[in-house]
């Protein structure tokens, strides 16, 4: 009956100290996922979060300035201003039109500031949603990771 | 050929069907014509789908662009190399492709088993056939690949539809390694059936418990190699051709091909217990479950898109007939468990936690935790939705956190295992055991220390690398000086010797060696730097003792792509070294579409890895990212040699005899065998 509690023992040990490290985990690196209609309407520390929003480039919004591109965002209706800023070049599928998913926090002047960029181009044929590794089957690029 | 491959699928499906019925006729009637046919209908269905398979080959070969899934991803310019791994390129393909090498598995079981195991194998027979009619279902009515293009006329009838050319294969795909990553993981995600449908059959069956372990160990070996080998080509693909630096980024589709990997290497060390001392039967018998159902849900989520990867964007409607599928594994599962539990009653009981026994069940514990973490980090967006209605996703930090100590833990298990004993190990053999082991991880880890590879983890890592190292080289010594005196070869070939003595144990120590070789590897992610710059000719930048200089650019046009070059020269320590070849690929065929070609520089101390990332928005100037990756190539390295001891451990164990009386003059065997007694006896112990 010893051995089983010292079993016992070392199992909720490791188990607990696992538990710990996961929810550590968590809060460094939780991102939310919104729409840009949810976005809008999230209030206080909820906005604070570090989220990622997809939508598609409007037409002729692209932007280019020293250190930043900026351009909208549209989703059903919906429009964000968004400021990218990061060192990496934007993927070449990034243009007018192309689905983009962007992740970073909101800034304070209303725009969104994203740290990473990826956009896929708006086919004409339907493409295969990824076949076994991540970009496969998609024509997809990352900004940067 | 489009007719011939659907109606050979739909044909594939009605034998599966039949298998099914008539093998659950066959199980109740036990009669053995409808065995037979049963048995029969399984290879016709495999067959037909081997057809199937070719057909929508050959209309990849013949440019048939009347195919809306060869317009899809192919085109007349593809090399013949990439028309072989377009089959896989998209939805319908692989999921064919599923059921082609799923078929190669049940082809070779039935053949294999045709006259032997008369009682389990036709429960076997209907698992089998249960997995294939699911595959078949979707072949056949959810996403076929012979679909042909078509326009629908003023008149509202279907005229044919030939497109000139194909959209092409997508660029990303276009790599060596694409060709031979994906037959491996779907080999294992496959492989894996066999040891499921032995386990749910041996049960359904009450089939003695060592039996089954012992008909499936290699197959499941063999999934396990393929398994080990797509995640290992994955992660290389990804590092050579993603071009963000890294091999692994935690992604849902990496970590779906993750997780039966490591349920399955639990069941691979959890499946000893079972042999040698009774134990752990109800958990092996649920780890293999839980091997399969991993499997299932990893194409699934690849498949369907629910937790969109970094890179999927597209959802479809395929999720929920997996969902399907899975409930209904767990269902028959429990069921089979509930109503037969009782035959897996364990033999003995844990004695000690110093023991042999012991290591086991931590390691399994460990690997059901990683599972556990990767599973729920995987899915969090999906359950994070369901319960709060907020879609939360965690990162690579998540991951890292918890399977660093993990794997550590687990390395460290690698080396205590061996030097326990069965049952209860004493403190004079641990001393003895351990002595020399810790002294070789002191030693690493004041090197690596040394070298400047300075951090926690990372020090900790190759601390145990080299202590697991020793142990592992202790355990070839010591067997190898004991045939040496007995036999008089030199240690080499005794070394030799015993390995083939043992094919199983010294083929896991093998493996266990190349993962002592990627772990050394994986240290050296702590320490990778990067520099990026846009630069203009002649411009250069430093990275660790390397300088980097823009020399110039050209374009280099191939028949399926047209590559903008950049020409970087490489100082080692301001002395000339070498020119590097970053690429930019622009692809025909669809729009805009591009990839990158990483110059990788690889050293077994470090990978100088130059990426050609685009065009400065502002001033066009090419950007250029460089990376530093410490001992990168020893992942590389290891994956050889797990796959090296794999092979070791699937070859049969030599025999040995033993000569025990010598006479002076040997006398005539068959006058007087008495005097020459010829002992066979198998040295074994795992």
């Amino acid at each position: 009956m010893q051995s089983r509690a010292k079993f016992a023992v070392g199992i909720t040990v490791i188990v607990v100290c696992l538990s710990f490290l996961a929810w550590l985990g968590y809060s460094d690196s939780k991102t939310y996922y919104h729409t840009i209609a949810e976005y809008q309407s999230l209030q206080g520390s909820a906005r604070s979060h570090r989220m990622r929003l997809a939508g598609t480039v409007a037409s002729g919004s692209i932007r280019h300035s020293p250190g930043r591109v900026d351009f909208v965002l549209e989703e059903q209706g919906k429009t964000l201003p968004i400021s990218y800023i990061g060192s990496d070049p934007l993927p070449d599928t990034f243009v007018d039109k192309s689905q983009a998913l962007v992740e970073g926090r909101p800034g304070t002047d209303g725009r969104f500031v994203a740290e990473h960029v990826q956009a896929k181009c708006a086919s004409k044929y339907e493409t295969a949603p990824g076949s076994d590794k991540p970009a496969a089957g998609s024509p997809t690029q990352q900004s940067s990771m | 050929m489009d007719v011939f491959g659907s109606f050979a699928l739909l044909l594939a499906f009605v034998c599966a069907v039949y298998a099914l019925v008539g093998g659950i006729a066959a199980i109740l009637t036990r009669h053995p014509l409808l065995i037979k046919s049963t048995r029969q209908a399984g290879m016709a269905t495999c067959i037909l789908i081997f057809l199937a398979t070719f057909s929508l080959e050959y209309l990849f070969f013949s440019d048939n662009f009347a195919s809306a899934y060869v317009v899809s991803h192919s085109n007349r310019d593809l090399s013949t190399f990439y028309k072989v791994a377009a089959l896989w390129s998209g939805q319908e393909g692989s999921l064919l492709f599923w059921s082609f090498l799923l078929s190669i598995y049940v082809l070779s079981v039935l053949v294999v088993y045709r006259n032997k195991n008369g009682e389990l194998m036709p429960y076997v027979g209907v698992v089998l056939a249960g997995v294939q009619i699911f595959f078949l279902a979707l072949n056949n009515f959810v996403a076929s690949p012979f679909k042909m293009l078509g326009n629908v006329s003023a008149s509202g009838a279907v005229e044919p539809f030939v497109r000139m050319d194909g959209n092409g294969l997508n660029p990303l795909l276009q790599y060596p390694e694409m060709v031979i990553h994906p037959p491996n993981l779907y080999s294992g995600y496959t492989g894996f059936t066999i040891p499921f449908a032995f386990a749910l059959a041996a049960l359904l069956a009450r089939y003695p418990g060592e039996k089954w372990i012992h008909l499936t160990r290699k197959w499941t070996m063999i999934a396990w190699c393929f398994q080990s080998c797509g995640i290992l080509l994955g992660a290389h693909w990804a590092y050579a051709v993603l071009g963000w630096g890294g091999y692994w980024g935690w992604d849902p589709v990496e970590n779906a091909s993750l997780l039966p990997w490591l349920t399955g290497t639990a069941f691979l060390h959890s499946v000893m217990m079972q042999e040698k001392r009774g134990m752990m039967k109800v958990w092996n018998v649920w780890l293999v479950f839980t091997t399969f159902l991993l499997c299932i849900l990893g194409t699934f989520l690849t498949r369907s898109g629910i937790v969109s990867s970094v890179h999927a964007f597209a959802q479809s409607s395929i999720g929920s007939w997996f969902v399907g599928f899975l409930c209904l594994i767990m269902v028959v599962c429990l069921t089979a468990y509930i109503k037969n539990r009782d035959y897996l009653k364990s033999e003995n009981r844990l004695d000690s936690v110093v023991s042999r026994e012991s290591s086991f069940l931590f390691n399994n514990l460990l690997f059901l935790v990683a599972c556990i973490a990767v599973l729920s980090g995987t899915l969090f967006p999906v359950f994070s939705e369901w319960f709060t209605g907020n879609r939360i996703s965690v990162g690579p930090p998540f991951f890292n956190k918890i399977m660093i100590p993990i794997g550590l833990a687990l390395l460290f298990l690698t080396g205590v295992g061996p030097l326990l004993a069965w049952g209860r190990t004493s403190k004079e053999s641990m001393k003895r055991n351990f002595g020399w082991p810790l002294l070789a991880g002191i030693v690493a880890a004041v090197v690596s220390f040394a070298v400047g590879y300075r951090n926690v983890f990372s020090t900790l890592c190759l601390f145990l690398c080299g202590f697991v190292g020793w142990t592992i080289f202790l355990e070839f010594y010591r067997g190898a000086r004991v045939i040496a005196a007995r036999s008089g070869m030199n240690l080499l070939f005794s070394a030799q010797e015993l390995a083939m003595r043992n094919t199983r144990r010294y083929g896991g120590y093998v493996v266990h060696f190349g993962m002592v070789l990627i772990f050394i590897g994986l240290a050296g992610a702590a320490f990778n730097i990067d520099v990026q710059k846009t630069m203009n000719f002649g411009d250069s930048m430093k990275l660790g003792p390397y300088t980097l200089i823009l020399q110039s650019a050209d374009t280099k046009a191939d028949k399926n792509y047209t590559a903008q070059r950049m020409i970087v020269e490489v100082l080692k320590d301001n002395q000339q070294s070498m020119l590097l070849y970053p690429e930019k690929r622009l692809f025909q065929g669809r729009d805009q579409s591009s990839g990158t070609m990483v110059a990788i520089y690889s050293t077994l101390r470090e990978d100088l890895y130059v990426v050609f990332a685009g065009q400065d928005q502002d001033t066009n100037l090419p950007v250029v990212h460089a990376f530093l990756n410490p001992l990168v190539k020893w992942i590389w390295f290891g994956g050889v040699w797990v796959v090296l001891g794999t092979l070791l451990a699937l070859v049969p164990s030599r025999k040995v005899s033993l000569v025990l009386a010598h006479s002076t003059e040997p006398a005539p065997a068959t006058v007087v065998p008495a005097l020459n007694p010829t002992v066979t006896l198998q040295e074994g112990h795992d």
